[in-house]
C-alpha cells in the first residue's frame, strides 16, 4: 500500500458516523495504515490533524504543547455557529478546557475524592444500588424490559446522588431529571431538565454550606473555607460537570457492555465462571466500544514533531481514541472481543493530565453491574437481534437508545 | 533491581499505578501518588513497569543508579 504524504488532505471529514454497530468507521483503518497523523476536513469547516494511531495519540495527549482551551483561535470545533462560540467564550472554562497550572489547581482539590481507597469504601453502597434495581427487574412480570430505563440510566444516577450527598427523598426527582436530560425527548424537555437540575444543585449546595455533610460537596466546602474563599458558582459547575461526565457515559457503557457480552456468549461464560476476570473484561469492553470518540481535541501552541509529522503552532488536532483502541499495533486482532487480552492501555478514558477523573468509579460500577446482573439473571438474553438495536450512531457519546431484554 | 521514581507535581491522581502495582504505589488522602517502596522485588517490578507505561501524566519513571552497584540494592529481603 502506498503511504500518503503526511499533511496531504485525505478527503475524510470529521466527525464520522459509525456504520457497523460493532466496529469503528472503516475510514479509520485506512487512515491508520496510510498515515496515522493526517489532515482531515471538519464538517464545521476548516481542517485539522486526525491522529488515528495508538502511540501517536498517547504522545499528543501527554504533551503540554497541545492546549485544551476551546476558546483559543483555531481550536478544532465540530460546531462553529455563533451561539456556540458566544457561549464558549462568555463562560469560565470547566477543568476540561484548562491547561497546565490552572488545570492542576482545578483538578487537585477533587482527585482525593476518587482515590482507589475511597472508591473501595463506596463499593457496598454501589452494590446495594445495583441489587435494588435488579430486585425490581426480577419482581416484574413484564417482558421484554428496556434495560436502559430499568438499569443503565438509574444506576449511575443514584451513584452520583451518593457521591454528591443528594438526600434520599430527592432521589426520584434527581433520577427522573437526569434520565430526561439524556433521553430522546424534545430539546425543550432536555433543556428544562438541565435548568431544573442546575437549580436543584444550587439549592443543595446552599443547604450544604450551612450544614456540610460527609460527602464530596461537604468536603469541598470545608476545604474552601479553610483556604478562605467559598466559590459557590464554581462548586455548582463542578457538581454539574461530575453529573454530565459520569451519568450518560456510564449508562451507555452498561448497555453496550451487556450487548457485547450477550453477543459473545463464550466471553460471557469466562467471566461467569471466574468473576476475577470481570475487571479485565471491563477494560476490553471499554476498548472495544470506546464510546467517547472525537472528544479529545487539542490545539498546538508550539511547533511539534509527533511520529515524524511536523504539526505547526495554531493547528488543530483531533485524537481518535476509537481508532487508537483498534490499532493492531497496540491490540492484536482488534475486532475480536477478547476479555482476557489485557486491554488496560486503551485510551477510552483519554490520556494525559485530562484523563477521566471518574475512571475508577466507572470501572467499579461496570464491574458490579456485569457481575451482579449475570449472576442473578443467568438466562438474560436480548429480545431483539443485536444489529436491529437503536444504536446512537450520530451521538457524541455512543450507546443504545433502548435495550429490550428478556429471561 | 530497579529504582522507581514518582513526581508528585506531575501526578494527576488517575490511580492507574495503584490498580496496576498495589505493592509499590499508593495514593495519599489528596489522591497523589505515594511510593510504598522504591526498590520493588522482581514480581512487583514487572507490575511497576506496566504502571509506568500506563501513567497518563508520565509522573513515574525508573530512576538512575539502578543495578548491583547501587548501595541500597543489598538491602533486598
Amino acid at each position: 500500500m502506498t503511504k500518503s504524504v503526511a499533511g496531504e488532505l485525505t478527503g475524510l471529514e470529521l466527525p464520522i458516523e459509525r456504520g457497523c454497530p460493532f466496529a469503528p468507521p472503516t475510514a479509520y483503518e485506512r487512515l491508520r495504515e496510510q498515515a496515522p497523523i493526517s489532515k482531515v476536513r471538519l464538517t464545521s469547516g476548516g481542517e485539522a490533524w486526525c491522529v488515528s494511531g495508538h502511540e501517536e495519540g498517547r504522545a499528543v495527549l501527554a504533551d503540554p504543547r497541545f492546549s485544551s482551551d476551546k476558546r483559543k483561535d483555531g481550536f478544532p470545533l465540530f460546531t462553529l455557529d455563533a451561539a456556540t462560540l458566544q457561549q464558549l467564550r462568555s463562560q469560565p472554562p470547566l477543568m476540561l478546557g484548562m491547561d497546565g497550572a490552572e488545570h492542576s489547581a482545578a483538578r487537585r482539590p477533587v482527585i482525593g475524592e476518587f482515590t482507589v481507597k475511597r472508591l473501595a469504601a463506596l463499593r457496598p453502597r454501589i452494590q446495594g444500588i445495583v441489587d435494588h434495581f435488579i430486585d425490581d427487574l426480577l419482581a416484574t412480570d413484564q417482558r421484554p424490559v428496556d434495560l436502559v430505563q430499568a438499569l443503565s440510566l438509574p444506576v449511575p444516577s443514584l451513584v452520583i446522588c451518593e457521591l454528591l450527598g443528594v438526600p434520599y427523598t430527592d432521589h426520584d426527582f434527581f433520577q427522573s431529571r437526569t434520565t430526561m436530560m439524556v433521553s430522546r425527548t424534545s430539546l425543550e424537555d432536555r433543556r428544562r431538565a438541565i435548568t431544573e437540575l442546575r437549580a436543584y444543585i444550587d439549592d443543595l449546595l446552599t443547604h450544604k454550606e450551612s450544614e456540610p455533610g460527609d460527602d464530596l460537596l461537604g468536603r469541598q466546602i470545608a476545604r474552601q473555607r479553610q483556604e478562605g474563599a467559598l466559590d459557590h458558582a464554581g462548586q455548582v459547575s463542578l457538581a454539574f460537570l461530575l453529573l454530565t461526565a459520569g451519568h450518560e457515559t456510564t449508562a451507555n457503557m452498561i448497555s453496550l457492555g451487556v450487548v457485547g457480552l450477550l453477543t459473545h456468549p463464550e466471553q460471557l461464560a469466562l467471566i461467569k465462571a471466574e468473576p476475577d476476570k470481570t475487571p479485565m473484561a471491563v477494560e476490553e469492553l471499554l476498548r472495544y466500544f470506546t464510546i467517547a470518540d472525537g472528544v479529545t481535541t487539542r490545539l498546538a501552541t508550539e511547533d511539534a514533531n509527533i511520529g515524524g509529522v511536523s504539526i505547526k503552532a495554531g493547528e488543530g488536532v483531533i485524537v481518535s481514541t476509537l481508532s487508537a483502541n483498534w490499532d493492531p499495533a497496540a491490540f492484536k486482532d482488534p475486532a475480536e472481543l477478547d476479555v482476557e487480552r489485557g486491554a488496560r492501555h486503551h485510551l477510552a478514558f483519554g490520556f494525559g493530565p485530562h484523563q477521566c477523573l471518574g475512571q475508577n468509579l466507572a470501572r467499579m460500577e461496570l464491574q458490579i453491574v456485569f457481575d451482579t446482573l449475570f449472576r442473578r439473571i443467568p438466562t438474560l438474553r436480548l429480545a431483539a437481534p443485536a444489529e436491529d438495536l437503536p444504536f446512537k450512531n450520530d451521538a457524541v457519546i455512543y450507546g443504545v437508545h433502548e435495550l429490550p431484554v428478556t429471561w | 533491581m530497579i529504582r522507581i521514581k514518582a513526581d508528585t507535581d506531575l501526578c494527576v491522581g488517575s490511580g492507574q499505578c495503584v490498580l496496576t502495582a498495589p505493592a509499590v504505589f499508593d495514593q495519599d488522602d489528596d489522591g497523589i501518588v505515594a511510593l510504598l517502596t522504591d526498590h520493588p522485588d522482581d514480581q512487583s517490578a514487572a507490575h511497576a513497569r506496566q504502571a509506568i507505561t500506563l501513567c497518563p501524566s508520565r509522573a513515574l519513571s525508573i530512576g538512575p543508579g539502578h543495578g548491583a552497584e547501587e548501595p541500597r540494592a543489598g538491602r533486598r529481603h
